[in-house]
């Protein structure tokens, strides 16, 4: 299994997803956004957290237009997998890779703290060793996790099950942190095979640091 | 020439920002404000002479990287 995870000037979680992806038996390969190409073995690609480009216009806007998104359009074209977590979710709205935008969080603070997420949808690759309504524990850290889609949008993301994840309390009764539609925290697309998330599973792979529910998360990359 | 490219907020997307500007607009007792939205400005010095051509090319400009439309408009003025 490889997992090659993307790096751009300002990504800072490039080596917090190598690590979480390794200590589930995972081979891992960091690609800088320089390159034209991504490794051909490829199982998994990561869009890393971060700030690329120092988040200067808007957050994403700018990573999408470096060498290395062609092929990356290219592979999710083709079926590949493709995950963005926090930044990397940002980069795949402004990509068109995925549906909606993620704007500045509606109190204006950056927030980084554990919250809680319940899963809506567990029929995709992502979140198949969780059940729905099961709810995990999983750090954000973002200024812009607001996450918007106009009504229409909305009502397609729901009839294909391209919810995947909302903001909860520990019951799982919606608490929105940052004004997201429908307290939303990750979609996929249409295909389910582009994954995006303002949440940081990377972040939660050990109990001792305060949750480990992000394996539970990853993991569900690994059996396929 | 130079193009001015005004980006705001959409109506009807939450302007977080225009709302705590109106906010502390109020607290100074700054009265008769209805509505505040917070936009950026961008200027760009260009080379091209022809309004037409110029207003075709920042356009494309603003549709793949100046403005995000899922979320905000953009208004051109060429001076």
């Amino acid at each position: 299994m490889k997992i090659t995870i993307l790096q751009f000037p300002g990504t800072n979680c490039e080596y917090d997803t190598q690590h979480a992806f390794e200590k589930l038996g995972a081979q891992t390969e960091i690609v800088w956004h320089k390159s034209e190409s991504i490794p051909s073995d490829t199982n998994l690609l990561v869009v890393a957290g971060g700030f690329s480009y120092g988040d200067y216009l808007r957050s994403g806007a700018i990573a999408k237009f470096s060498p290395v998104m062609k092929a990356v359009t290219e592979y999710a074209n083709k079926g590949g997998k493709v995950l963005g977590i926090c930044n990397g979710f940002q980069v795949l709205t402004e990509a068109g890779l995925l549906p909606g935008a993620l704007m500045r969080n509606d109190g204006l603070h950056f927030i980084s703290k554990h919250h809680h997420l319940k899963v809506v949808n567990n029929d995709n690759i992502f979140l198949e060793k969780l059940n729905n309504n099961d709810v995990v524990n999983i750090p954000i850290a973002h200024h812009d996790g607001n996450y918007f889609i106009d009504q229409d949008g909305l009502k397609d993301l729901y009839a294909n099950n391209q919810v995947l994840l909302k903001y909860t309390d520990e019951k799982g009764e919606d608490k929105n942190p940052n004004g997201s539609v429908d307290s939303i925290a990750g979609i996929c697309n249409k295909e389910k095979n582009i994954f995006g998330l303002m949440p940081h599973p990377e972040r939660a792979m050990e109990s001792i640091l305060g949750s480990d529910d992000g394996i539970k998360m990853l993991q569900g990359f690994l059996t396929a | 020439m130079k193009a001015i490219v005004n980006v705001s907020l959409k109506a009807g997307v939450l302007d977080s920002q225009g709302k705590a500007v109106h906010h502390a607009l109020d607290s100074l007792h700054f009265k008769g404000v209805s509505d505040v939205r917070v936009g950026k400005q961008i200027i760009l010095k260009l080379d091209e002479t022809d309004k037409t051509k110029a207003m075709a090319e920042v356009t494309k400009m603003c549709e793949d990287l100046l403005a995000n439309t899922v979320i905000e408009d953009y208004e051109i003025e060429l001076v």
